[in-house]
């Protein structure tokens, strides 16, 4: 289980995180949500050690990771995967080295294995055939999936997700958190996500929470998140999806 | 005037933070050197790139420094009628000074400026934060290489430089102006001592140390955006050329 106990965050001057208290259920898919600029990826990257809060804890199950370095850090990472918002696969690389990359460094597998699980990884994906190319011979759609294969291929044990769908077009989205929802359902990971697609969100998640202010203001199983009748809440999830004609922009 | 001082203060403190971050990423990367895997393909990849393709700008800068070198020198000897010293007057400038100083500020243009570039968008595109969560050292396996590979491939440009640069020299003093070409071999001869040879090795090493030090440090710490990556790498040229230069100042006076 992942826990954060009074996490707090100045960055470039500004107070991102002012005391976040947030435990995330084993083996349950959840997202965060908030404004953009609320701090939710940075929140995220706190999870697996890639920030240092500058007051409060982390805890990874029974180990609290934020003053951790090095080889125990490394341990903890050891149990996670991020799957990040622009995919973060290395440019130099093909997508069949992107996937073998853990593999390769962490395992030290031989070949003929590499080369089974990641075939099986893209094609679970989608992109059987494609790992001969290089990312930036990719869509934005493929690179986000290229970036899920490396991210299962390890099998971890949880799976962040920074923004999975931004920058996609309607049907790509769907086809990714699709995806992750099949994914999570066959490995059985405990999955944390930022993201901004209400209501979408709520179909595919257990849990809900949403980060306002700097801190969490509401946590809620998926269905009970819609009920919640806090007025600044119930308008940030019920504007998703709609648009607000100003007076003088009236559809003719 | 407190403003000015308060600013004063907060240059310094910004100086002294910056330059212990830096000597903690010297350290750092120093130490990983010492712990497998040691990524021997990696290695050669970047000394593919740091050496073999900068070969042809130092050649180029090489030959023409030596050209140049002859023709100065020709006619400044000629005033003494001492054309002979010709070879010696080129190779101690070459061996001593110009190639390692001038290989370095090569090296720095082409492949420093490179490997600010690379290191900086793979900060931007998050590819060092996915190498963080995928417990593997981004110092280890981005950073370390390339330091390698600068420590190897610097020495090895500033001896073609060498070579080629003296061969410049002769081409212009004894081709074109009619030195004698014996007298411009047995000069270099009895001229060159192994200390100058040593002195230039010891400088080419420690400016390949510089060299991916700072620019692999500028990349590495690059801000999070275009105009920040831009002025990284245009700091990392200057702050390393300047860097050799200084250097090779204190080195030619303890060597000397």
């Amino acid at each position: 289980m992942i826990k954060l106990v009074g996490v707090e965050k100045t960055l470039g001057g500004q107070a991102v995180l002012r005391g976040v208290d947030l435990e995330i259920p084993v083996g349950k898919l959840t997202t965060i949500i908030g404004k953009s600029g609320e701090g939710k990826s940075v929140l995220l990257k706190h999870m697996i050690g890639l920030f240092q809060p500058d007051r409060g804890e982390v805890w990874v199950d029974q180990v609290e990771i934020s003053r951790l370095r090095g080889r125990a850090l490394n341990e903890i990472r050891k149990r996670f995967a991020m799957l990040f918002q622009g995919a973060a696969l290395f440019d130099s690389l093909t997508v069949f080295e992107n996937v073998a990359f853990p593999l390769r460094e962490k395992l030290g597998l031989a070949e003929g294995d590499v080369g089974r699980r990641v075939h099986e990884k893209l094609e679970q994906v989608g992109l059987h055939g494609m790992g001969h190319k290089y990312p930036a011979e990719l869509s934005g759609g493929m690179r986000k999936r290229a970036g899920l294969a490396r991210a299962l291929v390890m099998e971890p044990e949880i799976i962040l997700f920074d923004e999975p769908t931004t920058g996609l077009d309607p049907l790509m989205a769907k086809t990714i958190h699709d995806l992750i929802v099949d994914m999570h359902k066959t490995f059985g990971f405990t999955a944390v996500m930022v993201s901004h697609e209400i209501p979408k969100i709520f179909d595919i998640s257990d849990w809900v929470a949403m980060l306002k202010d700097g801190k969490i203001a509401a946590m809620a199983p998926s269905e009970e998140f819609q009920r919640i009748t806090d007025p600044e809440i119930a308008e940030f999830i019920s504007v998703g999806g709609t648009v607000t004609l100003s007076p003088g922009a009236r559809r003719r | 005037m407190t403003q000015v001082i308060a600013k004063l203060g907060r240059t310094t403190l910004f100086l002294l933070r910056e330059m212990g971050r830096m000597l903690l990423f010297l350290g750092a990367t120093i130490a990983w050197l010492s712990r497998p895997p040691f990524r021997p393909v990696q290695i050669l990849k970047q000394l593919h790139f740091i050496g073999f393709k900068s070969s042809f700008v130092v050649v180029l800068t090489a030959a023409f420094t030596g050209m140049v070198l002859g023709l100065q020198g020709y006619y400044s000897l000629r005033k003494f009628g001492a054309e002979a010293a010709l070879g010696s007057a080129v190779a101690l400038s070459m061996i001593r000074e110009l190639g390692p100083v001038l290989a370095s500020l090569m090296v720095t243009a082409r492949a420093g400026s490179a490997m600010t570039a690379e290191i900086g968008i793979m900060r931007i595109t998050e590819q060092i934060d996915a190498l963080d969560t995928m417990a593997i050292n981004p110092l280890q396996y981005l950073i370390s290489p390339k330091f390698v590979a600068a420590l190897l491939g610097v020495p090895l440009l500033v001896a073609i430089f060498d070579v080629v640069g003296i061969y410049g020299g002769y081409l212009v003093g004894v081709e074109l102006l009619g030195v004698s070409a014996g007298s411009y071999w047995s000069s270099i001869e009895s001229a060159v001592e192994w200390k100058d040879v040593y002195g230039g090795i010891l400088k080419s090493f420690s400016f390949g140390i510089i060299i991916s030090w700072i620019c692999c440090y500028k990349g590495y710490y690059t801000r999070m955006s275009a105009e920040g990556l831009g002025t990284a790498t245009t700091e990392a040229v200057v702050l390393t050329s300047v860097l050799i230069l200084i250097w090779d100042y204190f080195l030619t006076s303890v060597l000397l």
